[in-house]
């Protein structure tokens, strides 16, 4: 059903109609108004039986989320940012038991210094933590991206977390088709464990493993986690055929074909991206868009087919791994090992920055043009202020369209 | 050389006494324990613990009809009966990790409401969630409040030995003044534990209002059943906190385990009585009132306190705490005590100053 609603409410709606068993919730902005609305639907009673559970910390939160899926029931939590840190060490602990549990990160920068509003840093510091991370584009693809997580999740035996950019998709009032009851009943079945802690068939779960077994688990696990790249892409041609709607997947191309240059984007700058493409195109410029969907497991195949031959990429990364470089970049490289292809990384949209139109064409003129000067750039960001804080060398990089300095100019402009 | 043959049967004041009527034994006097905790696990001589933990889930088991469903903090219980690929449970049981069994128990508990629920099945496992002080009083604290603060139907046992035994004997906020522990060393003006510090958590527990708090010993099985079985009879948030010896950690030998904790209880070092919404119910008394000295002096980690260079005024201070707990907790008079008592840091914070 088509409906006008805030992002969150599309997820605790689609998150209901998963039937879930029980849902842990936190506050931490930005994914508060998703579990505030899912505690809204079990109270008055339209998601039954399902427990929602107020707890005192993220780290408990998912520590229930735990509890509830060893005790044999389809489990949902969200959180973001300082709350994922704070739970960290259950996330390990989650997937090393293979519990199905879905939760959404509001993806939110990380402090110090403190910040509420949207990049990649909180999910991106999870990658080595054995979850599967789908990253969404739009509302919808979140929407949509919940109800296949569960599946996923379920078939697999590991969690997913799905990562949604906070503020940016959670508060975003857009048109949504919600899925009908009977759809999602059909394509994801009531949940049946494979194994679950039960007095009729005691087992032992989460035994401590020595030298001579850990490394195995490991690999194990590898295998598992690698296994679910064929299962995200039938899961989600199946949600395809139910639905029509092309979310999910591993990653999406967009005006591709014959690009000059390709932009790897996660998230709901791919939105963005499009537009100015869009525009580009006009222009005779033609740039492509990959958005990658699902980061873990990295889809290193199907990111090379997705590259193909072209010459030029850029990968926009929201996220930064200090004291090395852009965390996407040594994955695309190892997907295109061997090709000639140059690749270079622009870091934007760090705590919120907005990624405009003007950031991804300029974005396309500097990889057209030849004007990257190192495999890394900082792109958009305030060079005058930072040129006169830094007062030994200083920095070369393009003044960017930061919104303060351009309502600034807007006002003096109005002024003339 | 055959040890000389020891009969307890009269004139003593032990229990588990076997010619006692059936009724009146321990159910670890039963050939049909549950034995929950299975023999084979890798505990050391005399573990406290395993004990506690056996005593405490066989009669869980029986007042459940087996219903029960356990998730264990990180720790020596975890460790040792858990080595993959062997278990000694015989039950169902998860460990997540070190700070979160309290929560993980709310878990399981919501998720066997909702499983009976969508089966149709009026049968609701219960659960119990453990783990040692370090997991209880520290690092799962927190969760463990909020445990308590939502009454949720999990109760929760914690194996009391005083320290963090499992990384080899480091201090936790249960462990004694004066003790001896590898962070709290027999140096310095004030060797061993500092004095002033630690936390109360049957009374803080108590102050969360559920329905059932207790503290019990390995040296009263009886006790320790009843409780159990008492805490099984409520629904809610319940708080047990068993007094475990643990002979490595306090340098006692693998054989005292018992005589320990029974010394701990006949001291009034450590008090042992039930609560029930916040109010203490019942006491036990002390049968035969020991001096401090004599439950130190066979534990190392005490070795300081009764030697010949022994400072007898900090003897003299754990007599007083002691004393302390007689007389706030009554274990001495024929009277449960009408207010709740005050956490002996409180008073040993007083005197010091």
């Amino acid at each position: 059903m088509l409906e006008q609603i805030e992002g969150s409410l599309g997820i605790a709606k689609a998150v209901a109609l998963c039937r879930p068993g029980a849902v842990c919730a936190y506050p931490i902005s930005p994914q508060t108004h998703i579990v505030e609305n899912v505690g809204k639907l079990v109270k008055e009673g339209s998601l039954k039986d399902c427990e929602f559970i107020n707890v005192e910390s993220e780290f408990s939160a998912l520590s229930v989320s735990i509890g509830a899926s060893a005790g044999g029931v389809r489990t949902y939590t969200a959180t973001a940012s300082q709350g994922l840190l704070f739970m960290a060490e259950a996330v390990y602990n989650a997937s090393g038991l293979g519990l199905p549990i879905v939760m959404t990160v509001a993806s939110r920068a990380i402090g110090a210094p403190i910040n509420i509003w949207n990049d990649h840093s909180d999910s991106l510091s999870q990658r080595d933590s054995g979850w599967l991370q789908l990253f969404c584009e739009s509302n919808q693809d979140a929407v949509d991206t919940h109800i296949m997580a569960f599946k996923i999740a379920e078939e697999v035996g590991l969690p997913v977390m799905v990562c949604m950019d906070g503020f940016v998709l959670t508060h975003a009032f857009e048109r949504l088709d919600i899925p009908e009851q009977e759809l999602v009943d059909k394509f994801l079945p009531e949940y049946q464990p494979k194994e679950f802690l039960n007095p009729d068939e005691p087992i032992s779960m989460g035994a401590m493993v020595g030298p001579e077994a850990f490394t195995e688990v490991r690999f194990l696990q590898q295998r598992k986690i690698a296994s679910s790249l064929e299962v995200i892409e039938r899961v989600s041609k199946e949600f395809n055929a139910l639905t029509g709607r092309n979310s999910g997947g591993l990653l999406d191309c967009y005006n591709c074909e014959n690009a000059d240059v390709k932009l790897i984007i996660m998230g709901s700058s791919v939105g963005t991206a499009k537009d100015a493409v869009d525009e580009l195109k006009e222009q005779g410029i033609n740039a492509g868009i990959i958005s990658l969907k699902a980061y873990r497991p990295f889809p290193y195949e199907a990111m090379r087919a997705a590259i193909g031959d072209t010459k030029k990429v850029v990968i926009l990364e929201r996220a930064f791994s200090f004291g090395a470089r852009g965390i996407l970049y040594p994955e695309v490289m190892r997907s295109i090992k061997g090709l000639d292809t140059q690749v270079n990384t622009a870091i934007c949209g760090l705590g919120g920055r907005a990624v405009l139109g003007s950031t991804i064409k300029g974005l396309v003129d500097y990889a057209l043009n030849d004007k990257f000067e190192d495999e890394l750039t900082w792109f958009d960001i305030d060079t005058d202020t930072l040129n006169s804080y830094l007062k030994d060398k200083g920095i070369s990089f393009p003044q960017g369209p930061i919104s303060e300095k351009q309502l600034e100019a807007s006002l003096k402009g109005a002024k003339a | 050389m055959l040890d000389e043959v020891k009969f307890y049967q009269t004139g003593s004041k032990t229990i588990g006494n076997r010619l006692l009527n059936p009724s009146m034994r321990a159910e670890q006097a039963s050939i049909d324990r549950h034995n929950t905790l299975t023999s084979g696990h890798r505990a050391c001589q005399g573990c406290g613990e395993a004990l506690g933990a056996r005593y405490a889930l066989d009669t869980a088991m029986r007042v459940t009809n087996n219903q029960i469903l356990v998730c264990n903090a990180t720790g020596c219980l975890e460790v040792f009966s858990t080595p993959y690929p062997e278990s000694a449970w015989r039950l169902p049981w998860i460990h997540s990790l070190f700070g979160n069994a309290a929560a993980v128990g709310t878990g399981l508990a919501a998720a066997a409401r909702v499983r009976a629920k969508k089966t149709g099945s009026n049968v609701v496992p219960r659960v119990i969630a453990q783990g040692g002080d370090g997991g209880t009083t520290d690092i799962g604290f927190g969760p463990l409040s909020g445990m308590f603060e939502r009454n949720d139907d999990v109760l929760y046992i914690c194996y009391d030995n005083g320290a963090y035994m499992n990384t080899g004997v480091q201090r936790s906020s249960a462990t004694p003044p004066a003790a001896r522990t590898a962070t709290t060393q027999l140096v310095g003006a004030e060797p061993g534990a500092e004095w002033g510090k630690g936390k109360d958590v049957p009374l803080i527990a108590m102050a969360h209002g559920i329905p059932y708090v207790a503290t019990a010993t390995v040296a009263d099985p009886k006790d320790l059943e009843y409780k159990i079985e008492k805490a099984m009879s409520y629904h809610g948030s319940r708080y047990i906190q068993i007094l475990v010896p643990c002979p490595l950690g306090w340098g006692c030998a693998s054989n005292t385990t018992v005589t320990v904790a029974r010394l701990a209880c006949e001291t009034g070092f450590y008090p042992v009585y039930e609560a029930e919404y916040g109010k203490i119910t019942s006491v036990r008394k002390i049968r035969q009132k020991q001096p401090v000295e004599n439950y130190l002096k066979i534990q190392r980690r005490y070795a300081h306190l009764t030697g010949k260079k022994a400072d007898p005024k900090i003897l003299a201070r754990l007599q007083a705490m002691c004393d302390q707990n007689i007389k706030q907790y009554g274990l001495m008079s024929d009277d449960v005590p009408e207010t709740v008592p005050t956490a002996i840091q409180a008073f040993e914070r007083e005197s010091n100053i």
